[in-house]
């Protein structure tokens, strides 16, 4: 089964008024792989998150996700929706409701689970992202930056996704938690076999965690391929990212 | 031993559950026909407390995760602490009344301050935005207008009709005029005027400081130095007492207006009769009464909107519930003050 592409990318084009974000943007992004997605701050990284899970209608294009054409509003849309899970950046966390309840929600809606059983899960997805048990009961307002993004991966857990998109996972943690979140992102997606779309500006996060990495500069994918490949692509901002002095440093730690 | 097939899912958690409960106790569990496990499936099966068999690399490792993060069985959730103490009723009624009075303590701490810089802005006048001043006039003023011109004169129109029919039955329709002049002049042109503008910018500042609170904004304020009530709740406020006069003059003129309109055609008195009783029995004294209350009004939606915003927290459910308490407080202390005017008018002979 691996490395059939999981989501399939042909000719997307995003447009805002007169601004052009994606122009003919093609993506692959394979069963099992972590792909991060990186690129200059406004080069539409979270545009493209935001238009594979439906978030965005784009211009033209075609989103191909687990077999099922998204852009096309059909039956099977539903269900693939619930094989994928998303992480936004700050969480986005029901603000209403417990964290407990938060995780609840998707089965809530999904699934005809007797409360028990649900609860039960809920808790267990809270201790796998490595909350306490006693933050079950908190509110969103109650919990830390680095909580609330734990308890925004534990929500997009809730189903058993298949596909798993986060979007600026280790923004504005600590380096310790920050190092904690990938490894915690690779244990999960060792054991569940996650293929995760991660969009980050973390070099650091993108040494530990990716397997391949996807350029987004001049409107498109400009290169995708390994953390190797990626430091000898001959491309002028490629090469500013991948060695400029955070990028040794995050070179170096490894 | 008991054999699974298939998924052992999220989806097929209820037949696995069935499965597992049915099988001879202590049997394990052959997962080799097992085509996909996820966690809640992994879940099932380590709280089955039943020992795993023929499980591929993959399945072991999340059976592992699974049991690793699985949380302790005593933690359970502890239930709510109930109070079955014998003062508990007395302590019910306490709390929320002890609650009132931080709240108005709170807010008449929060009336002090806004005044103590009012004051401030006065010595320096340098100080004040005029730019926020007349964007807040244009907002909660001049766009006002027309709902409240609408409002007046159908006032008017209904005091006309119903003073009319019951006038009627004595043959003293003329007096029609008075009951509209009078009771749209001293009291109901600022009063109507001053809840519909409650019910607009009253929220309208409670939710715009409560999501700049949110989106610690008047943090930021702070951190630079400047005073959010001189930035947020001084253009709002002076931007109130200025338009609530001149709005409830709108007011006053449209109800009289649709009164007579009504009055003219109902019951034949003409403009020019209307006219010449309006000023034999109506001073221009009535008038001003209705509009002294304005700018205290003005004061009353614009702090307690400001205040309301202030107090919100971080999340949304308390920029709601803000937003609301800030329209009924606004609405009921403008009542209740224009009662009290009413009683120091009377008491002193206006």
């Amino acid at each position: 089964m691996a490395g059939d592409p999981v989501i399939s990318i042909r000719g997307l084009t995003n447009r805002f008024g007169k601004t052009v974000v994606h122009e003919n943007l093609s993506l692959d992004v394979l069963r099992g792989e972590v792909l991060g997605v990186v690129g200059a701050s406004g080069s539409g990284k979270s545009v493209l998150l935001r238009t594979i899970v439906g978030l965005q209608t784009p211009s033209a294009g075609q989103i191909t996700v687990l077999g099922t054409d998204v852009l096309e509003r059909s039956a099977n849309l539903h269900a693939v929706e619930s094989r994928w899970g998303v992480m936004f950046q700050d969480g986005a966390l029901f603000s209403s409701l417990t964290v407990r309840e938060n995780v609840e929600a998707p089965m809530r809606e999904k699934l005809h689970l007797d409360a028990a059983t649900r609860i039960a899960l809920a808790d267990l997805r809270i201790a796998m992202v490595g909350l306490p048990a006693k933050a079950g009961d908190l509110y969103p307002s109650e919990l830390s930056g680095g909580m609330r993004k734990r308890a925004g991966l534990a929500r997009a857990l809730s189903l058993d996704p298949e596909i798993l998109f986060l979007d600026e996972p280790t923004a504005g943690l600590d380096p310790i938690g920050a190092a904690e979140f990938d490894t915690l992102i690779i244990s999960l997606q060792k054991a569940l076999g996650l293929t995760v779309f991660l969009v980050t500006h973390d070099l650091d996060t993108l040494h530990a965690t990716c397997d391949r990495i996807a350029v987004l500069s001049q409107k498109r994918v400009l290169v995708t391929g390994t953390m190797a490949q990626m430091l000898d692509v001959d491309d002028a901002w490629v090469h500013a990212y991948f060695h400029g002095v955070r990028a040794h440093a995050a070179q170096g730690a490894q | 031993m008991i054999v699974v097939q298939g998924p052992v899912t999220l989806a097929t958690l209820q037949q696995i559950s069935q499965t597992l409960d049915a099988g001879a106790e202590g049997a394990s569990v052959d997962l080799s026909a097992v085509t996909v496990l996820d966690t809640a499936g992994a879940w099932r099966l380590v709280t089955s407390g039943r020992p795993v068999v023929q499980a591929s690399a993959a399945q072991q490792l999340l059976i592992d995760t699974v049991s690793a993060a699985l949380p302790a069985p005593a933690a359970k959730r502890r239930a709510r602490p109930v109070h079955h103490a014998a003062g508990g009723g007395l302590a019910r009624l306490g709390e929320p009344v002890a609650g009132v009075v931080a709240k108005v303590a709170g807010s008449l701490g929060f009336l002090g301050f806004v005044v103590a810089r009012l004051g401030a802005t006065a010595l320096h006048p340098a100080r004040l935005r005029l730019t926020a001043v007349v964007h807040h006039m244009q907002e909660a003023g001049l766009n006002a207008v027309p709902i409240v011109a609408l409002m007046g004169f159908l006032i008017g129109i209904v005091l006309a009709f119903q003073g009319a029919t019951q006038l009627r039955q004595f043959g003293a329709e003329v007096f029609v005029v008075d009951l509209i002049a009078i009771s749209i002049l001293r009291e109901l042109g600022v009063l109507l005027t001053a809840i519909i503008v409650a019910g607009r910018s009253a929220s309208a500042f409670t939710a715009a400081i409560g999501s700049m609170k949110m989106r610690e904004e008047i943090d930021a304020m702070r951190v630079l130095g400047l005073e959010p009530v001189d930035l947020l709740v001084l253009p709002r406020l002076l931007a109130l007492v200025i338009w609530l006069p001149i709005l409830a003059f709108v007011a006053n003129m449209a109800g009289l207006f649709g009164g007579g309109l009504m009055a003219w055609t109902q019951l034949g008195i003409s403009p020019g009769l209307f006219r010449t009783q309006l000023l034999a029995n109506t001073g221009v004294d009535q008038l001003l009464v209705g509009l002294s209350k304005a700018p205290v009004f003005a004061v009353i939606i614009a702090v307690v909107g400001c205040h309301q915003g202030m107090l919100v927290k971080g999340d949304a459910e308390s920029l709601g519930r803000r937003t609301s308490s800030s329209v009924v407080i606004a609405i009921f202390l403008v009542i209740a003050v224009d009662a009290l005017f009413s009683v120091f008018f009377a008491v002193w002979g206006v």
